[in-house]
């Protein structure tokens, strides 16, 4: 296993509350990290500060060996770092086709280009078209975002995410909202993608959690208080009593 | 495509009615001296040259979904260039139109680089302050009108054109608005017109994608601005006169009101709109004065309601109604 993402001693205050407290985490190649904890525990506050929308007080973030602290979203993105978001955001006046279309390009270099068709382009469009089919979104690829279910959206976003060969994916809660049989086809899909990329994945879902992640760490009051194997974490008393023995 | 697709998309009422008007305007000339009329030809000049100003703010404001509230600044500084150039004896339109091209673009630059930091309605404000900034500094030239105004001396392209001859002048407009039109077409299904379009709809998304949404919005506005500064040339030329009622904030809103009466985001909306909006003005004064001697200055106490109505009902404005689809 080789390191993805590594954050060392990441501090980020609101007046005075301290959101991200000294937090340390990792994620190795070919690993699902979760990211656990109740909420206000500073979880999105977290995934903020690693995709460049919120800049950290103190500590460094590294990224494939490299400090990725104070890189631009855009900079970060283009090294393969992807996200997808809390609450559902896919381009909702586009069809499904081309919302991958449009992540895909991202990634090939500028788009500074006034005079050329994409409609033309069927190079994209295949690509787009099979972008879709690795989150089984194939059959709506003409379908406006906004007229997808609410599970077929995140589906959407994830193959938005993969649209840049990302090396790292920043899940958060991805199952947000879905239905028992929504939830198990995410999980399903998530699996079969983790030799693609590393995942760090926020979820309140334990179930997915506990059938996802290689380890999970859990946030308490900005603090990283526990890392460690699901099984470790579901033995550990503090854990249980900080989080788990809340939630049940 | 098969030719009967292709020829079920060509002969569709909008495509007709499109063509129609395209054809109308390119005849225009020898309507106008059929009929003997020459004041005809001068609305169908200008409405030619704001329609190319409209489809310049359609750009911005239809695909990227800015706001400017100042786009008539571009106007008057592609005019004002001409102008004062003319008026220190610099009459080549080799010199004048790039000239006043490079200063448009440039403040498009400026005013976009601090106002696209901005969001909403203080975009809206500050590209507003920005055209009124102009608009005064165009009213302090004391030496160039101040207030009044300029008559000027047309653009020269010796041997080539003379922009005297009114029905070469509209000929010459009517041209450089089907390339504008052809431009905003192409524009519009590129690779940055889909970048533009998909910031419009969640720009926290294309960032996240990996776009410097603010590089793409800028270069947008350097394009919006050229084309403005573009129709700011021609009306100078048109009347041979430049004054600072040219890029007046009512001018600004009119433009969006074009943009908006016509169909915001379709190519041939912002034409629609400026072609409505010129014939109601014109249709509306003398039919009022018709009603009531001395009615017919207070015009804008129908138009307005009737906009209202179309904001109302008609969503996506005329182009709609002709059956457009939001592209």
């Amino acid at each position: 296993m080789s390191e993805l993402l590594a954050t060392d001693r990441l501090v980020k205050r609101f007046g005075g509350l301290l959101a991200t407290d000294n937090v340390s985490i990792d994620v190795q190649h070919g690993e699902i990290h979760a990211l656990i904890g109740p909420n206000g525990a500073g979880k999105t506050t977290l995934v903020s500060q690693l995709t460049g929308g919120l800049a950290p007080d103190a500590g460094t973030i590294r990224f494939l060996g490299r400090d990725i602290t104070r890189l631009p979203t855009h900079a970060r993105v283009r090294l393969g770092l992807a996200r997808s978001f809390q609450i559902t955001s896919v381009l909702r006046d586009f069809s499904a086709l081309e919302n991958v279309a449009l992540a895909q390009q991202a990634h090939r270099g500028h788009s500074f280009r006034f005079l050329a068709d994409v409609r033309r382009d069927t190079n994209r469009t295949e690509a787009a078209r099979r972008g879709l089919a690795a989150v089984g979104l194939d059959a709506r690829a003409s379908t406006r975002a906004s007229a997808l279910s609410h599970g077929e959206q995140r589906q959407l976003e994830i193959a938005m995410a993969l649209g840049g060969e990302p090396r790292l994916l920043l899940l958060d809660e991805p199952m947000a909202g879905m239905g028992p049989e929504e939830s198990q086809r995410m999980v399903a899909l998530l699996r079969g993608l983790k030799q693609r990329c590393g995942m760090l994945l926020i979820e309140h879902d334990m179930e997915a959690v506990f059938a996802l992640a290689d380890r999970i760490t859990v946030l308490v009051y900005g603090r990283a208080i526990f890392t460690g194997t699901p099984d470790e974490i579901r033995r550990h008393p503090e854990v249980r009593q900080a989080y788990l023995g809340e939630e049940s | 495509m098969t030719e009967q697709r292709l020829m079920g998309r060509l002969f569709t009422p909008r495509a007709l009615i499109t063509a129609l008007l395209l054809v109308l305007l390119a005849a225009l000339p020898l309507i106008a001296q059929a009929m003997g009329d020459r004041y005809i030809l001068s609305v169908g000049t200008r409405i030619v040259i704001w329609a190319i100003a409209a489809v310049s703010l359609n750009m911005i404001l239809g695909y990227g979904g800015l706001v400017s509230f100042g786009h008539a600044a571009f106007i008057g500084i592609g005019g004002y260039a001409v102008g004062i150039l003319s008026a220190n004896e610099i009459s080549s339109g080799w010199i004048q139109w790039p000239v006043a091209l490079f200063a448009a673009t440039l403040w498009a630059a400026l005013v976009a680089a601090l106002s696209l930091r901005t969001r909403g309605v203080y975009f809206i404000m500050i590209t507003l302050a920005f055209a009124q900034l102009v608009y005064y500094l165009g009213s302090g030239l004391e030496a160039y009108g101040g207030d009044d105004g300029l008559n000027i001396s047309r653009s020269r392209f010796a041997g080539l054109i003379d922009l005297r001859d009114k029905a070469a002048f509209h000929w010459l407009c009517f041209a450089l608005l089907c390339a504008t039109l052809w431009f905003c077409g192409r524009f519009a299904h590129s690779p940055f017109g889909h970048v533009l379009r998909g910031a419009k709809s969640n720009e926290s998304r294309m960032a996240a994608l990996g776009f410097p949404v603010f590089r793409y919005r800028l270069v947008a506005c350097l394009i919006a601005g050229a084309f403005g500064g573009l129709s700011g040339i021609l009306l100078a030329n048109e009347g041979a006169y430049i004054s600072p009622a040219m890029m007046s904030w009512v001018k600004s809103g009119d433009l969006i009101v074009m943009v908006v009466l016509g169909g915001i985001g379709v190519r041939f909306g912002p034409l629609y709109g400026a072609l409505a909006f010129f014939v109601l003005e014109e249709s509306l004064k003398p039919g009022l004065d018709l009603l009531h001697k001395g009615w017919g200055e207070y015009w804008q106490l129908v138009f307005g309601p009737l906009l209202v109505i179309i904001a109302l009902y008609a969503k996506g404005g005329i182009a709609a109604l002709l059956g457009f689809r939001h592209e």
